[in-house]
């Protein structure tokens, strides 16, 4: 099937990143370990000319949304919104990785044309229109991060981690293309605006339901809710800590890119069907995130259950289906924002505080760290409010306008859980908080001795101070990116 | 003026500028030093050169534009009877909320002319003054970032369209206050200062923004131009009940600021601060902000008579209980303390029979003479060696004769003397009280008028006269006069309260009432009855005589100050024994602190005691600690279901798949 050559202009990003990760991946071969640094710096370099790549083929575009190679791809502003974060969220994790790797006994060539590839899985998700697409654009995602789970080979835990994330994965993803195919069978299609198209104009089969009930579970767990979430904690603390920050902010960001997609514009039509369960689901996540989180002494599976919830409050959004004004599909890009700012933020502090090497993080490695060390304290207490949803911060805004989308759609009682959820979150962020201003600690920390990841968390604490602070331009911005689609 | 956002951006620069420099230059001292136990020594010439130059720089700049935006304002008012309308310059929106905004807008009119232009003169000296005063303190770069800092709220204070950007200068001049008091804040006694301030200033405020809703509610907004609103419904005549409601909590809000009964109690700790500052804040500009918010209100409090019989009161009693206080305190900046608290007294007396235009005055008077007895003060403290008991002062006269001099001119001026500033501006509030009537009010400040000359006199006579006492130090025999960057403030503020009343010279002593037409269309005029010219001089001859007599008396009493310094006045000591307990009440100033600690404190302690031990601890612990088991429990049980094993792990995913598609069958 011969495509315009224009289309190829469309994913010139994407194509730019494919290959200057294969780049990585092969010039790694020539590199010794002490110069791996170049490596990192060259793959940060590659993700920033993508995102400078994404603007001019945007501009070049011309008026948007314009679709691509048979409607697999499309290039509007959704998918872009979510590309800028996920290339930010790249760069994070390679500033978070630069020392964590160099001083790890395992070489960082390959670490980091993975983290690349993955990436490019996930620019893809954000743009899939097809459901074909999206399937491959997620496995690409997917089996770079199983690798990257493992990647400290000689750890148990890490191994462990991977092997757990491989498993689900797969199962995940069987029980996703199940559900995809009961799906086409229905619709006759596997673009999604056909699939729309189908159902808005003939009754669809009995086992439709169960197609979408399957592409759901599928959606749940790749954003990791309840009760499809057990994998999470796990594959967080064992996986390497600069790759756990990665795992619960940019998948979590691209499947949600992919819900929202297949679940608005594609099952849009049979909302009825789904509503129920995302709201069960909802419910769910956030009792069990947070209260999982309430038991955990690492700091590791404390983030890991704390996302839980987080991707819980999310939910709510999506649940706003039906609202004219958009504001269940933009209060979610606002709360992804955030959520991405703040998380990355907490984990560099955890990377930053790895006194005891690989896998020994604890809540007690921030014992006194106001005294050690009082800007990242005050950082990491910025990022900690911003979780726990108070203002000024990111989080704050986030949640409000989630919440509110629910309260629109109709759904108080879960709105009412998730306050009290955010009451509960209060009590784990504050034993670090607490840690940090009411424990002595030993030891003295300067950020000299961390730079790169200085750096990364200075931005995470700007971003989420700005956006706690004049929410105004930030939605704004993300009420210009939603997507074609109504009830 | 065509920027005025430039006036309070300037010194907000300085602040910037010198909080920058002094963090690092403390953090790279800080470094260097560590480990060595050595007390940390004086700034570098080049870092102390740059925080003046900052410092007294920005201030500097900020003073000339206010006075370029002075100029017209007092050229138009010898010319037009009406004035120059004022300007509103409006920055950028700062908030909006439905149809309700509120603007970062400026507001310049004759009355926040006359504001700026003194704020930032006597401000500007005081800049210098400091940057002899503070040269040896290693806190220099803090001491003027935060000195720019105050400058930058105060101007926004005095600049702001609306009540709640005027309320960002009134809690920033209440930081930086309090931040300045406790500027050694390893003493204790200046930590509890500052905190004293800022609490008494709390109740305060929470008059003042109850006020602030208030006035929205009434008018539907909270920019000034709700003055002209109530202009207009003092014509439809009458005003509702709210009015009043909105008049007191103002006033509340202006007495935290400006030190008035109840809420005087911490303006005399806040000497703790250094000595410039209590010039600059203490007396001369922040404790003025409630006078000016209650002449930028003028139009609302005439609507509601008894609010402003009430603020005359709470003035004249606090002018004449203030003022008995100091006749009997000997720390040198307490005595001044006092009566600043006095004045401020007369200030709102103005205020309160209707007579704004005067209270203005008085506080455009009062900035120089008090600034210079201040400085003068502070002058008096370096040349001894940080001794602040006038007791072991004495027979400084000679020894340090420019402060002196300075000091002694401003004496007379705030004593009221014709023909310098504070007679005229003093003799207008007095005159304003006979005119409309309030003969008591105007007996009670002719007697204070009398118990400041006195105390101003003592205060005088025991630092420079007679003989040295410096007691076991000796620092009498020792001190020497200031640098010129003190001085050289000391005169210019001491020429100023000489000349200073002649704007407001009275139509009786063939002046024009000049300050009273030039401030014309900022404040409102009630009808007050005019005096015939011969009785006019008649009050004016009297409350001189009052002066005069204060002075003499305090001449006779302390004169020749040649007693120990256990009872520098015999005759004084003699009358204290006599007077018995009044005596030790006055002497121990009326034991207000105790009076407050006995009935507001310590029931406040023991409501507080009661809610933590039997409220919080018993009842609301409970339930906490009670759902915090039930969700640990909950925890425990998803513990139980984590079991790290994969087979499990896709048996509660295949379950979570299963009850999803059960639910919807069932549905």
């Amino acid at each position: 099937m011969p495509f315009p050559a224009g289309d190829t202009l469309l994913i010139l990003p994407e194509l730019f990143l494919t290959a200057a990760a294969s780049f990585v991946l092969l010039w790694a071969t020539f590199v010794s370990r002490p110069r791996e640094r170049g490596l990192a710096f060259f793959s940060i370099g590659a993700l920033a000319a993508t995102g400078l790549l994404l603007f001019v083929s945007a501009r070049m575009a011309g008026t948007l949304p314009r679709s691509a190679f048979g409607g697999m791809f499309a290039m509007d502003r959704f998918g872009l919104y979510f590309k800028g974060i996920l290339l930010l969220v790249g760069i994070v994790t390679i500033l978070f990785s630069l020392r964590f790797i160099s001083v790890s006994p395992y070489p960082g060539g390959e670490y980091y044309g993975l983290i690349l590839f993955s990436t490019v899985g996930m620019l893809f998700m954000a743009s899939g229109t097809h459901l074909a697409s999206i399937v491959v654009a997620l496995e690409l995602m997917a089996l770079s991060q199983y690798v990257l789970a493992g990647y400290f080979k000689r750890e148990t835990k890490s191994l462990e981690a991977s092997a757990k994330y491989f498993v689900l994965g797969a199962f995940s993803s069987g029980v996703l293309i199940y559900g995809i195919s009961l799906v086409y069978g229905a619709a006759g299609t596997l673009s999604l605006a056909g699939i729309a198209t189908a159902f808005t104009t003939a009754k669809p089969p009995a086992f439709l339901v169960i197609g979408i009930i399957f592409v759901g579970c599928g959606m749940f767990f790749k954003i990791a809710s309840a009760p499809f979430h057990v994998w999470a904690p796990d594959v967080y603390e064992g996986a390497p800590t600069p790759i756990s920050a990665f795992f619960a902010v940019g998948p979590k960001l691209a499947a949600y890119a992919i819900f929202a997609r297949i679940f608005f514009v594609g099952f849009g039509p049979r909302a009825g069907d789904w509503s129920a369960i995302i709201a069960a689901s909802a419910a769910l996540t956030m009792v069990v995130g947070n209260v999982g989180a309430l038991m955990q002494t690492n700091v590791k599976r404390l983030l890991g259950y704390s996302s839980i919830g987080h991707a819980g409050y999310a939910l709510l959004g999506l649940l706003a289906y039906g609202d004219a004004s958009g504001i269940g599909l933009w209060s979610i890009l606002v709360y992804l924002l955030a959520y991405a700012f703040m998380n990355l933020g907490a984990f560099g502090l955890v990377i930053l505080l790895e006194s005891k090497g690989y896998a020994g993080e604890s809540v007690d490695d921030f014992n006194g760290l106001a005294a050690k060390n009082p800007w990242l304290a005050a950082a990491m207490l910025v990022f900690l409010l911003s979780l726990a949803g108070i203002p000024p911060t990111a989080g704050f805004v986030g949640k409000y306008f989630l919440f509110s989308a629910a309260m629109k759609a109709g759904w108080f009682w879960l709105s009412l859980l998730a306050v009290l959820m955010s009451a509960v979150s209060l009590f784990y962020y504050f034993r670090i908080a607490r840690a940090m201003y009411l424990v002595e600690g030993e030891g003295t920390l300067h950020w000299r001795e961390e730079p790169a990841v200085s750096a990364a968390i200075a931005l995470c604490a700007a971003g989420t101070l700005a956006m706690g602070i004049l929410p105004g331009p930030f939605v704004q911005f993300a009420r210009t990116c939603l997507l074609p689609f109504g009830p | 003026m065509k920027q005025l956002w430039l006036i309070p951006v300037l010194p907000l620069a300085g602040f910037l500028l010198n909080g920058l420099v002094a963090l690092v230059a403390s953090s790279s001292r800080a470094e260097k030093e560590s480990g060595a136990d050595h007390p940390l020594a004086p700034l570098p010439y080049a870092q102390r050169l740059f925080h003046g130059v900052v410092g007294v720089g920005s201030v500097g700049l900020a003073a000339v534009l206010s006075f370029a935006a002075l100029v017209p304002y007092v050229l138009s008012s010898l010319h037009a009877p009406e004035g120059l309308a004022p300007v509103v310059q409006k920055v950028y929106t700062w908030m909006v909320a439905g149809d309700y905004s509120v603007d970062v807008a400026f507001r310049l009119d004759a009355l926040s002319a006359l504001m700026l232009s003194f704020v930032t003169f006597v401000g500007t000296l005081i800049h210098v003054y400091s940057v002899g005063y503070m040269q040896k303190d290693e806190g220099y770069g803090r001491y003027f970032s935060y000195l720019n800092l105050f400058m930058f709220a105060m101007l926004m204070l005095v600049l702001a369209d609306n009540l709640p950007l005027l309320f960002v200068g009134w809690e920033g001049v209440g930081l930086c206050s309090y931040l300045l008091i406790g500027y050694s804040y390893d003493k204790d006694f200046a930590a509890a200062a500052g905190k004293k301030a800022f609490i008494a200033n709390r109740v305060g405020d929470f008059g003042m923004v109850l006020g602030i809703f208030g006035v929205f509610a009434l008018f539907g907004t909270a920019d000034f131009s709700f003055v002209d609103l109530a202009r207009r419904q003092a014509l439809a005549g009458g005003a509702p009940l709210g009015v009043y409601a909105v008049c007191v909590l103002l006033f509340l809000g202006a007495c935290g600021k400006s030190a008035q009964v109840p809420l005087y109690v911490w303006l005399p700790d806040a000497m703790a601060g250094p000595t410039p500052v209590s010039a600059l804040i203490h007396a001369a500009t922040m404790v003025t902000a409630g006078v000016y918010l209650v002449a930028r209100c003028s139009a609302l409090f005439v609507l509601a008579p008894d609010a402003l019989t009430l603020v005359a009161w709470i003035g004249a009693g606090t002018a004449i209980f203030a003022a008995t206080i100091g006749l009997a305190q000997n720390d040198i900046k307490k005595v001044l303390a006092y009566s600043t608290v006095s004045q401020l007294g007369y200030m709102f007396l103005a205020c309160g029979v209707g007579a704004f235009s005067a209270g203005i005055f008085h506080v455009f008077t009062h900035a120089f003479f008090k600034a210079c007895l201040f400085l003068g003060s502070g002058s008096v403290i370096m040349s001894m060696h940080h001794e602040q008991d006038m007791r072991r002062m004495g027979g400084l006269a000679a020894r340090i004769p420019h402060t002196f001099r300075t000091m002694l001119v401003a004496t007379l001026a705030i004593a009221g003397i014709f023909p310098l500033a504070g007679f005229f501006s003093k003799d207008m509030i007095l005159g304003s009280a006979a005119a409309s009537g309030h003969w008591a009010l105007y007996a009670v400040g002719l007697f204070t008028a009398g118990l400041t000359a006195f105390y101003m006199f003592r205060l005088v006579s025991m630092t420079f006269f007679g003989k040295a006492r410096g007691g076991d130090h000796g620092h009498g025999e020792h001190a020497h006069e200031s640098p010129a960057t003190m001085t050289v403030p000391l005169w210019i503020l001491a020429a100023l309260s000489v000349v200073a009343g002649l704007v407001g010279v009275p139509a009786a002593l063939g002046g024009s009432d000049r300050i009273g037409r030039f401030l014309g269309a900022s404040v409102a005029h009630p009808e007050i009855h005019e005096m015939s010219h011969g009785l006019e001089i008649g009050l004016m001859l009297l409350s001189l005589g009052v002066a005069v007599t204060g002075l003499l008396w305090a001449w006779r009493w302390y004169g020749k100050a040649d007693g120990p310094a256990e009872a520098v006045s015999p005759q004084a000591h003699a009358f204290y024994e006599k007077a018995g307990a009044l005596g030790r009440l006055v002497a121990n100033k009326w034991n207000v602190d105790e009076g407050i600690e006995v009935l507001v404190l310590s029931p406040f302690w023991k409501i507080g005691t009661f809610l933590w031990r039997g409220f919080d601890a018993l009842f609301i612990d409970g339930i906490a600690n009670a759902s915090a088991f039930l969700v640990e429990l909950a925890g425990d049980l998803l513990r139980f279901f984590t079991t790290g094993h994969v087979r499990n792990y896709a048996l509660a995913f295949t379950l979570g798949v299963a009850v999803f598609l059960v639910y919807v069958w069932v549905r």
